[in-house]
């Protein structure tokens, strides 16, 4: 998808979500929201009151079209937090035009299909230049393909069959090459799909914390629906005959309509918000989790340092000259297509002025493998030169190559490796025959700013925890020039697993990002587990995120979206909380003052009549939301300042503010209705 | 009038107030645990042990919430019919040199669920009605053990939120025993003994009748074991008066050392809980911040009172009355402004609802702020136990609101607050809510809650809606000038006094039991601290509004008109 962040108010969008705020009245969708049924309800009666009018019928009328107008813009507010999501997901949509798949029969041929027919587990066949149909797994080949349609990152990537690049989604396109690709979900069900339904509020269902406010919110609403209904017989006592319009006016004043108006748009703009950064979330649920998150496990590779680590120094064994050892070290690199092999040949060439060259007789290239962990050449004997056998690998590793031939491991090379690991680098043996020549040293480069970024990760209360396939030493240097609060060093998929399982036992909430298959279980385990859209399929499916972009450091975002999220509903339900102070100072002396004229005095914002004050509530509780709604579909913002001092930051703005604000608003909605003379 | 008096008596009260709260909150810690020690272990704990022998009580088995809330449940409505039924029959039982007789139904319905819920609400005047035996087997049996069930309730949620994946909240049996053999007795008999010295009667004497000097009148002079039922009404917030002029009797308030003494020990156990708290939660600063919350409500409320009663009342200053004596109309002279006003505070602050003045006469906005403390769900320091528990529905709610905007799901001493937390507080607030406006409601317009006013227009209306706060709240004090003891006055007011304490006590042992279950988070840099400024002012601001929202309307037609009122030159 193309994702160009929708302006907040766009044109079309308002204009749709206008239509949108009138059917959304239908009273079954208002009945979700119990706030703004009893809103709505007492529109209706308050029009109903006209029938009968006590009151001049234009003051009715205004009231109960403002009670009226109430309920509108809060449907307004979904509306237009719904508009950005639909909008969002026809872009997501047009990538998904009418295709025909090439079906492989189980014979082998190909037969033409529409995309629509395609099956999980059947096998498709997609050449350059063509659209891939649905999402799945590679089976054979390779290919570059163009994701753009899906990240808006325009360089093609690599698909292939096996490891971890095994992946495709439906509507990115094969550049080069053929694909077979094993369908991995049936049509209406693949990740865009999802995310489809999702955006567009379809599937929306609330989250924890949501239903969680919805009761607050539903049982401030019955009691203040008792407190309305005990002041008719109050009133009765007092021989006060309250009009039906004032006290229905008092109720939707009172209860809470600005939060109740806004949460549901507040949870579709967070998963916008998301959609926007090209994170595609499973469920509304994952978002509010982000905000709880306090262990981000974090992949060193890629996040927090650069990915590729460069060989800066030679270090010598005792009696080797340095540019013996860069020789040797650069003719075991030679075949070394790595970032690091290459940074190695490099360095021979920038220290020693050793050039790349023809070795000019019969040799193979012994290529890394896990197991070895070693790469290097053998060069047989010829033409009287002596047979030369050079590794570079793991300490450990080539070690044991010397010493299997009878070699032995100098004291000083044990302490160099050390020394290198000690301060964050990656030591690489090299060794030639049984003789232990020295060591190069691989730094691996931390990502500028990361430092700063982790010390605001632990001031939001997240601890970090770096990932690393390096050795303890190593792992310990770099993550104290990182900053991270803890690692786990030598990692393998279990022990991620069991970590996640650990952290959670002691009560906290983990986010990890991963991509490989083995990763999937963790990802599964983690309560926010980011998928990176180049990993497996297995990974995208384990995880409740998936990051178009593939870039580990969105988690920190993810992570902001979450608590900004958070932070908007309870700023908004404090503020609309708060605004009840001035309400009841407009409305109550207003009801009171036609009865004992002595409560003057309690008209405290002297507003001009009973009347227009009771107006002059209910409009400012109505337009409130509308001049709120930019707030919550953008959100609060977050800030990283502690929980202490964001608190106060917020209590002030919102429940003071919520306080203050409306003693403002209603006067001057008061002494504007009365220059326009509504009332 | 003196004002520097009431400031050094004030400074005094809060001096010892703090001075008390920690020690008995370290022996309270020691009371609540099964296995706690204490210095009257020697001399108690054989008799606890036989207690729990006689009774077969396993001292090691803890319950469920459930199983918690049925036990107490059971052992209340027991203790309700044991009443009754002594009341019923008190013509036809002993100790009665007075020849008092039986109640009718509806009193001694009223007069049981009163005594049983802690509110000690009193449709009868005590002297004329009750034996002695009614006093001291079936009230005084009360004012022990409603005040023990109440502490038990709150120790129960402190406990469920100090415990982590806990399914148990302790044994319900095994507390009350404790509470009443280790807290309330030892402390009752040494504070019995001192009003004893102060001069309050201990004895069986039927009532002596003198001839008055003047007008050689008869007048009966009450006496009977006074000094113990007046320790346990105060330490156990009971407020039930042995006679009906209640703590403004001198026989029962007889100087004004046991005048602030009583007031001390009305928030004593309230206010130790609190430390309690801290201490159980392994976070003190937060049993201090709750501490400060009720503390500063308390102290806004009395200064408010204070300065309305001492302003005094318009109308009777141009008729004569020195504005320097403020308020005095039913009053003690013994007492004056200052000492009725303090009183009146912490009484309604703490469902005490013993008083010392007729808050009835208090000037409208003076007897507002003993209502409105009520109506707060009676959280400033509160009842023995039932303040704290109702605070902490205040601390869930305020860590709801606010702990959003810290950017986390809300979390309450590592607690995450879900939706069945909230619904279990706000189904506590709407039970008080609803019964008390409820009530009110319907005797404001019915025949028979109009029949019993004593005063019209807003004070009237004043004070029906003071009874069913007062009862709701399970208070006990009561706006004089209602002829209650009538037959739906005794039945929806002890209806109310059953509903104010049970319906509220289910959800929070519910809500005990639920975040007991739940794990611990542990705190961080992002975690909402319940502790410190910010926090007691947010919590202040959660009673205060939560309060004023749901009472506004109705404070609004009684006292605060009547107020106007005044001002403009009418009285009620």
């Amino acid at each position: 998808m193309s994702t160009k962040a929708v302006s907040l108010f766009d044109r079309e969008i308002l204009g749709k979500a206008l239509v949108d705020s009138i059917v959304k009245l239908n009273p079954r969708q208002q009945l979700k929201n119990p706030v703004m049924f009893i809103t709505l309800i007492g529109a209706i009666l308050t029009f109903e009151q006209l029938l009968t009018p006590k009151e001049p019928f234009g003051y009715v009328l205004q009231v109960a079209l403002w009670l009226l107008f109430t309920v509108i813009f809060a449907n307004f507010a979904e509306a237009v937090a719904e508009g950005r999501g639909k909008a969002q997901a026809r872009s997501l949509r047009s990538t998904r035009k009418q295709l025909v798949a090439k079906r492989r029969r189980a014979d082998g041929s190909l037969e033409n299909v529409d995309a629509s027919q395609l099956r999980r587990n059947d096998v498709v066949v997609v050449v350059a230049g063509e659209v891939i149909p649905g999402d799945g797994d590679v089976v054979e080949g390779a290919a570059s393909v163009d994701e753009s349609a899906i990240t808006g990152e325009s360089a093609p990537v690599i698909r292939e069959a096996g490891g971890d690049r095994s992946a495709v989604t439906g509507g990115t396109t094969v550049l080069s090459d053929s694909l077979s690709i094993r369908v991995t979900a049936d049509p209406g069900e693949g990740f865009l799909d999802h995310m489809i339904s999702l955006v567009e509020g379809a599937s929306r269902q609330k989250t924890p914390n949501e239903i969680a406010l919805t009761i607050l919110l539903s049982a401030l609403t019955v009691i203040f629906l008792l407190v309305i209904i005990a002041l008719k017989p109050f009133g009765t006592y007092a021989n006060v005959p309250f009009s039906i319009t004032a006290l229905i006016a008092l109720l939707v004043c009172l209860i809470p309509t600005t939060i109740g108006g806004l949460l549901s748009a507040i949870g579709i703009a967070g998963m916008d918000r998301l959609l926007q950064r090209n994170v595609l979330a499973m469920s509304g649920r994952a978002v509010e989790a982000a905000g709880d998150i306090d262990v981000l496990l974090l992949d060193k590779t890629g996040t927090i340092t650069l990915g590729n680590r460069q060989a800066s120094d030679f270090v010598p064994a005792p009696g080797v000259p340095s540019e013996r050892l860069a020789d040797a070290a650069q003719l075991a690199s030679l075949a070394d297509e790595t970032p690091e092999g290459r940074s190695i040949v490099v360095l021979a060439k920038d220290l020693f002025n050793l050039r790349g060259r023809e070795i000019g007789r019969p040799h193979t290239f012994v290529p890394f493998t896990a197991q070895t962990r070693m790469s290097g050449i053998d060069i047989p004997a010829h033409g009287g030169q002596a047979m030369r056998t050079i590794r570079k690998g793991a300490a450990d590793n080539v070690q044991a190559w010397v010493e299997a031939q009878g070699g032995t491991c100098p004291p000083t090379i044990v302490d160099a490796v050390a020394d290198i690991s000690r301060q964050g680098g990656t030591p690489l043996v090299v060794a030639e025959g049984r003789e232990v020549l020295g060591v190069i040293f691989l730094r691996d480069v931390v990502k500028g700013g990361i430092r700063e970024r982790f010390a605001e990760l632990r001031s939001m209360g997240i601890r970090t925890v770096m990932i690393t396939g390096d050795n303890p030493l190593t792992a310990a240097a770099i993550a104290a020039e990182a900053g991270v609060d803890d690692f786990l060093a030598r990692a393998t998929p279990e022990m991620k697993l069991a970590r996640i399982r650990a952290e959670q036992g002691s009560g906290h909430l983990v986010a990890m990002t991963g991509d490989g298959t083995n990763d999937a279980p963790a990802l599964a385990q983690a309560d926010v587990g980011v998928a990176m859209n180049t990993g497996t399929q297995a990974a995208k499916e384990a995880g409740n995120m998936v990051d178009l972009d593939s870039n580990p450091t969105k988690l920190l975002e993810i992570v902001n979206i979450g608590k900004q999220m958070l932070v908007t509903r309870g700023a908004l339900t404090t503020f609309s909380i708060a605004n009840d102070v001035a309400k009841y100072f407009a409305i109550i002396p207003a009801m009171l003052v036609g009865a004992f004229p002595a409560i003057g005095p309690l008209n405290i914002m002297h507003l001009a009549s009973p009347r227009s004050a009771i107006l002059s509530a209910v409009i400012f509780n109505a337009i409130i939301i509308i001049a709120l709604i930019p707030l919550a579909l953008k959100g609060v913002k977050y800030r990283p300042i502690g929980a202490a001092a964001l608190l106060q930051r917020n209590l002030i703005i919102y429940g003071l503010g919520g306080i203050v604000i409306p003693f403002i608003g209603i006067k001057f909605i008061d002494v504007l209705i009365n220059a326009l003379h509504l009332v | 009038m003196n004002h520097g008096n009431g400031w050094v008596q004030l400074a005094l009260y809060i001096g010892a107030l703090l001075l008390i709260t920690k020690p008995l909150g370290l022996y309270l810690l020691q009371v609540l645990d099964a296995k706690g020690k204490t210095c009257v272990d020697p001399v108690v704990r054989p008799i606890e042990r036989l207690t729990y022998r006689i009774c077969g009580i396993d001292p090691e088995a803890e319950q469920s919430w459930i199983g918690y809330t049925f036990s107490l449940l059971a052992f209340s409505v027991t203790g309700l019919v044991f009443t009754y039924v002594i009341l019923r029959l008190q013509g036809r039982l002993p100790l009665n040199p007075q020849h008092l007789p039986s109640l009718n139904q509806h009193l001694a319905f009223n007069t049981a669920a009163s005594f049983t819920t802690n509110t000690n609400w009193q449709f009868y005047t005590g002297e004329a009605t009750m034996s002695y035996l009614s006093q001291m087997v079936a009230l005084t049996l009360h004012n022990w053990t409603s005040a023990a069930v109440g502490i038990a309730a709150a120790a129960a949620l402190v406990r469920g939120l100090s415990r982590a994946s806990a399914k148990t909240l302790g044994n319900f049996w095994v507390d009350l025993i404790r509470i009443s053999y280790y807290l309330l007795a030892p402390i009752g008999f040494a504070f019995a003994i001192f009003l004893v010295w102060q001069g309050v009667p201990e004895n069986f004497l039927p009532y002596t009748v003198a001839k008055t000097v003047e007008t050689h009148a008869d007048q009966t002079i009450v006496q009977g074991p006074i000094a113990s039922q007046i320790a346990i009404k105060m330490l156990g917030t009971n407020g039930g008066g042995y006679s009906s002029a209640n703590a403004a009797h001198p026989f029962e308030n007889p100087t004004p050392l046991s005048n602030f003494v009583q007031m001390l020990s009305i928030f004593a156990i309230p206010s130790a809980l609190t430390f309690y708290l801290g201490r159980m939660v392994k976070q003190p600063g937060h049993g201090w911040a709750v501490w400060s919350a009720m503390f500063v409500l308390f102290l806004g409320g009395a200064l408010a009172t204070w300065s309305a009663e001492a302003a005094g009342n318009p109308i009777h200053q141009h008729l004569g009355v020195g504005p320097a004596d403020g308020n005095m109309e039913g009053k003690e002279v013994r007492f004056g402004v200052f000492d009725s006003s303090l009183f009146a505070t912490i009484t309604t602050d703490a469902s005490c609802g013993a008083v010392n003045a007729m808050h009835d006469s208090f000037t409208p906005l003076g007897g507002m702020i003993p209502l409105f403390n009520i109506q707060t769900g009676e959280v400033i320091f509160g009842g023995v136990g039932a303040g704290l528990y109702g605070m902490l529905i205040f601390v869930v709610l305020a860590v709801f609101i606010a702990g959003l905007m810290v950017g986390r799901t809300p979390e309450y001493v590592g607690k995450k607050i879900e939706a069945y937390d909230v619904k279990m507080a706000m189904l506590a607030l709407m039970v008080l809510a609803a019964t008390i406006l409820g009530f009110t409601a319907w005797a404001s317009v019915a025949k028979w809650g109009l029949a019993a006013l004593g005063n019209a227009g807003p004070h009237g209306f004043g004070e029906i809606l003071y009874a069913y706060s007062s009862c709701v709240g399970n208070n006990g004090s009561a706006f004089a000038g209602l002829s209650g003891n009538e037959v739906h006055w005794d039945d929806t007011t002890g209806f109310a006094m059953l509903i104010g304490r049970f319906l509220m006590m289910i959800p929070i042992l519910a809500l005990a039991g639920n975040l007991g279950a739940k794990k611990v988070i542990p705190a961080s840099a992002g975690t909402f601290r319940t502790e410190g400024i910010t926090f007691v002012v947010l919590l202040i601001g959660t009673v205060l509004l939560v309060g004023a929202l749901t009472f506004l309307p109705a404070l609004a037609m009684g006292p605060i008109v009547e107020h106007f009122l005044m001002r403009a030159g009418t009285l009620f």
